[in-house]
């Protein structure tokens, strides 16, 4: 090798400067925002058409948390302007709390700053990285500033900003602030960024995403305006506000060790008993001994003079303590009436059911699983059926092969209810199904939150709520569409007759009038045992169906 | 004798009758299925069991096929008494229109329209050709004979690089002289092209013949016919795949579809000359294969248990190496060893050394 030649036995060069020394000149620390920027696909900024949607994703979420927040229902505006080829200017405009002036350089400007990631609770955005990476990612594209218009009460001045990330130190450079007019406003926050992107339709499009966020948020009204300046406005179909999000404290089962090492460090609680009274939900002070004497660890210990080992013990320990489950009233769904009434607006079909499971808890989290399913009318016949992902009532759009709700949808039997399916795949047929997955941690299996975690308890929640709205559609099914479907081909009968008579005409000579005439009598006379047999057919049919389901 | 009009006449006033009658129309006609196939072993050829289907008009599931049967009937007829000829291809089209006031087609895909001709050949007892429909000219024949066709001499020695293109009715063909040992007849028409550029048939006194894919009617009758008034030898060249061997099984024993007819089209003394497994290994066109895709492997399954391969031990043993190679090989594979290789080196030695099964 060719460093051997540079060093001698002890690892030292010749200059007497270990290697160790050398690198240590290379090593500094990365800041955060420098190792987004060469991993910004971490976060959903791989390429044009994505970027634009995440940009968007991420100011419509925080929206629609702040206006919630306020308990007002959340009133958005979004519009992409195009500005030149490939560069597009985003703006989003809300009536929420708005921002106070000292903080919108923080949470636009930093990374990883927010209100979010320090809480279990049911919200939108959860990290504290989105706006200010989308922020960036706009300034990294065209060079420009994000900028901020912000309001927080009628009675006081509105304030308008723009500012740059200092990607070195993960702070805001404020370019610029002044007080301005915005009489229209009551509160709220506006923002621009204006970025390099892509504009299109279809998939995993912008346009899509926001008809998402309508199905799962009847309670928001949104106007968007697209580059091509068409107005599409998703009215708001329920006065019915979702309720407040509670904050909760972890629960035992949920800590991993390294968490609960840094947590006992940081922990201003005078013994371990009290530290895990408040520090986790569900832990008595009969439960925090139990834990103690388990991991043969002293009640009155300090928190931070407890021994890596010692936690260790007390991990394995939490494991083995029967600790009652967490509060599920921290859980906000959307609810089976809502859920029906955000298909109904968006989808045209002609059947919709929903169905919200009764909490259950993954890993000391608490979390509940709701599918909406429509059917039928416009809803295109001969195709996959289309599956809307959703957590904490935010679209999902990427990822869809290794998310946990896809692949429910895809091990679920559908045949059984009705629809089509090949093995591994989605079923067939014009529907669509909803999954939503409301938590106070939904476990995505990326940062940029795209999939999330098939753990199984949540696969098996999934299941049964798909289930259940199979049955629903399968009751549909059989007494409404097949029973229409051989109406139909009964009624066939009468446009073959014409097409019958004069093949047979021309065959035997004979005069098609008669053929016809007589070939009618015999219809309107056996109409009645044609449809039967017709129906018995199906029956057979559905029987058949049926073994075939017992045998796998 | 009844001809093939009085006997679609015939049909058509019986189910007018039926229609007079208050009864549901019927048509009857022998399952066409490998349920409903007999295997002669003292003919070797595949003929058409009792099984009887009914087809009636006034039921859901029969009513479309139905109106399609009686349509391709009434076309023939038309054919009948114009005398003039369609292929099935110009019938597909004469019967593809929209029903008045629905989306639906009388014929959708020529699939269709040539299983109602199928079904019509089984009801009227009378084969296509006599219906006034062929099917498309597929095949090539070149060799050292002449024949007469539609009062033309015509020598299939002197046509130039495309050879003699084959008739899809090849009744009356004469046999005027013939200078031939043999007829290789091949799956490739690639294949075939070699053969005719290497001169094969004039160097080894024989006839060379060959379709695209699947083996044509007319195709199969001529070498029927050449074999029976010529007394010529048939040897059948394929890709080494199940879809190969049953382009033979058919040549020899007749088609599960067409088993009414086989009497008209068997060629029952052909031979199956290769590729066959042991060719493979014999000339190293391992490194050729092409591996099996499923529905090879299922096909593959099927043939082998057909009646008249089952208890034949030559024909087990290369299906049961086609199962251990899970691969198959293209017959042009052999060009890796020289572009006339074939004609030069592996069929002179194949016929020399007798090297085929049946």
């Amino acid at each position: 090798m060719a460093q051997t030649k540079l060093t001698d036995d002890k690892g030292e060069l010749k200059s007497g400067r270990t290697i160790a020394d050398e690198l240590a000149t290379k090593q500094r620390e990365i800041s955060i925002s420098e190792f987004f920027l060469k991993n910004r696909h971490l976060l959903g900024f791989d390429n044009n058409k994505k970027s634009l949607l995440t940009a968007v994703k991420e100011a419509v979420d925080n929206s629609l948390d702040a206006a919630e927040e306020m308990k007002i229902a959340p009133e958005l505006k979004v519009i992409i302007d195009t500005v030149g080829e490939d560069r597009y200017r985003v703006i989003v405009e809300d009536n929420g709390p708005g921002i106070v002036k000292e903080q919108v350089g923080r949470v636009f400007g930093k990374l990883l700053y927010g209100s979010k990631f320090h809480r279990l609770k049911c919200s939108r955005g959860q990290q504290g990285i989105g706006i200010s990476a989308a922020a960036m990612y706009g300034q990294l594209t065209t060079g420009k500033p994000i900028k901020i218009w912000s309001k927080i009460s009628p009675k006081k001045p509105a304030y308008y900003f723009e500012l740059f990330i200092d990607t070195k130190k993960n702070e805001p450079n404020i370019t610029k602030q002044e007080e301005i007019e915005w009489p229209e406003k009551e509160h709220g926050i506006k923002l621009e960024i204006e970025m390099e992107a892509k504009y299109g339709k279809g998939k995993q499009s912008v346009d899509d995403y926001l008809k998402q966020v309508a199905i799962a948020n009847p309670h928001a009204h949104i106007v968007y305006i697209t580059p091509e300046k068409e107005i599409m406005e998703f009215p708001s179909v329920t006065k019915q506000m979702p309720k407040e999000p509670k904050e909760i404290k972890p629960h035992p089962y949920g800590v991993e060790l390294g968490m609960l090492i840094k947590m006992l460090k940081e922990s201003k609680a005078n013994t371990v008993s009290g530290f895990l009274q408040a520090e986790f939900s569900r832990v008595s002070p009969a439960v925090a001994k139990e834990i103690c004497d388990k991991a043969m660890l002293d009640m009155k210990t300090k928190p931070s003079k407890v021994e890596v080992p010692q936690v260790e013990a007390m991990y394995k320990a939490i494991q083995t303590t029967k600790i009652m489950s967490p509060p599920t009233d921290c859980l906000i769904p959307i609810g089976e009436e809502a859920l029906q009434k955000g298909l109904k607006k968006e989808v045209a079909a002609e059947f919709y059911t929903a169905v919200t499971r009764p909490p259950a808890v993954y890993r000391g989290n608490p979390f509940q699983i709701e599918v909406g399913l429509a059917f039928g009318g416009a809803l295109e016949s001969e195709e996959l059926v289309k599956v809307m992902r959703f957590a904490n009532r935010v679209p999902l759009l990427y990822q869809q092969g290794s998310c946990a709700s896809y692949n429910a949808v895809v091990d679920t039997m559908w045949r059984n209810y009705g629809l089509g399916q090949s093995k591994g795949a989605l079923p067939t047929g014009p529907a669509l199904i909803l999954v939503h997955m409301s938590s106070v941690w939904v476990p995505f299996t990326s940062e940029a939150k795209e999939a999330i975690a098939s753990y199984p308890e949540i696969t098996h929640e999934m299941k049964l709520a798909l289930q259940e709205c199979g049955r629903q559609l399968g009751i549909y099914i059989r007494k409404n569409i097949r029973a229409r479907e051989q109406k139909d081909r009964v009624n066939l009968f009468e446009k073959y007759i014409p097409e019958v008579a004069d093949a047979l005409a021309r065959l035997s000579g004979g005069k098609k009038e008669s053929i016809i005439a007589s070939m009618q009598k015999m219809l309107k006379k056996n109409m009645q045992n044609i449809i039967q047999e017709a129906m018995n057919g199906i029956e057979e049919k559905k029987e058949d169906d049926g073994k075939k389901g017992e045998e796998k | 004798m009844t001809t093939a009009k009085q006997s679609l006449e015939k049909i058509g006033k019986k189910l007018v009758d039926d229609i007079e009658k208050g009864k549901n129309p019927e048509i009857e006609l022998p399952v066409r299925a490998l349920s409903n196939i007999i295997y002669d072993k003292k003919t070797c050829t595949l003929t058409m069991g009792k099984n009887i289907a009914k087809r009636y008009f006034f039921n859901v599931a029969h009513a479309k096929k139905f109106m399609q049967t009686v349509e391709v009937a009434a076309i023939s007829k038309n054919l009948l008494e114009e005398g003039k000829h369609a292929s099935l291809r110009d019938v597909f089209y004469m019967a593809k229109r929209t029903i008045p006031n629905t989306k639906v087609n009388i014929v959708d895909e020529q699939s269709e329209s040539d299983k109602a001709i199928e079904d019509l050949e089984l009801i009227s007892e009378n084969a296509r050709e006599m219906l006034n429909i062929n099917a498309n000219k597929m095949g090539s024949v070149a060799g050292k004979v002449i024949i007469e066709d539609q009062g033309d001499r015509i020598d299939w020695s002197k046509l130039g690089s495309g050879g003699w293109s084959i008739p899809s009715n090849v009744e009356n063909i004469k046999f005027i002289k013939a200078n031939a040992k043999y007829i290789v007849y091949m799956e490739k028409a690639a294949v075939w092209e070699r053969l005719h550029e290497d001169k094969f048939w004039d160097k080894h006194e024989c006839i060379i013949m060959s379709s695209q894919g699947q083996t044509t009617r007319g195709i199969r009758r001529l070498l029927q016919r050449m074999q029976e008034e010529l007394g010529l030898p048939v040897y059948v060249l394929t890709d080494f795949d199940p879809w190969g061997i049953y382009i033979y099984s058919v040549l020899k024993y007749g088609s599960i579809s067409l088993a009414h007819i086989t009497e008209k089209l068997a060629v029952s003394g052909c031979k199956f000359l290769g590729i066959t497994a042991d060719d493979i290994l014999k000339y190293d066109l391992k490194k050729h294969f092409i591996k099996f895709e499923e529905n090879d492997s299922k096909r593959l399954a099927q043939i082998s248990g057909y009646d008249w391969f089952k208890d034949n031990k030559d024909f087990q043993r290369q299906f049961r190496m086609m199962k251990e190679f899970k691969a198959k090989a293209e017959i042009q594979a052999m060009s890796a060893r020289g572009i006339s290789f074939i004609s030069e080196k592996y069929l002179p030695d194949k016929i020399k050394n007798k090297d085929w099964i049946e």
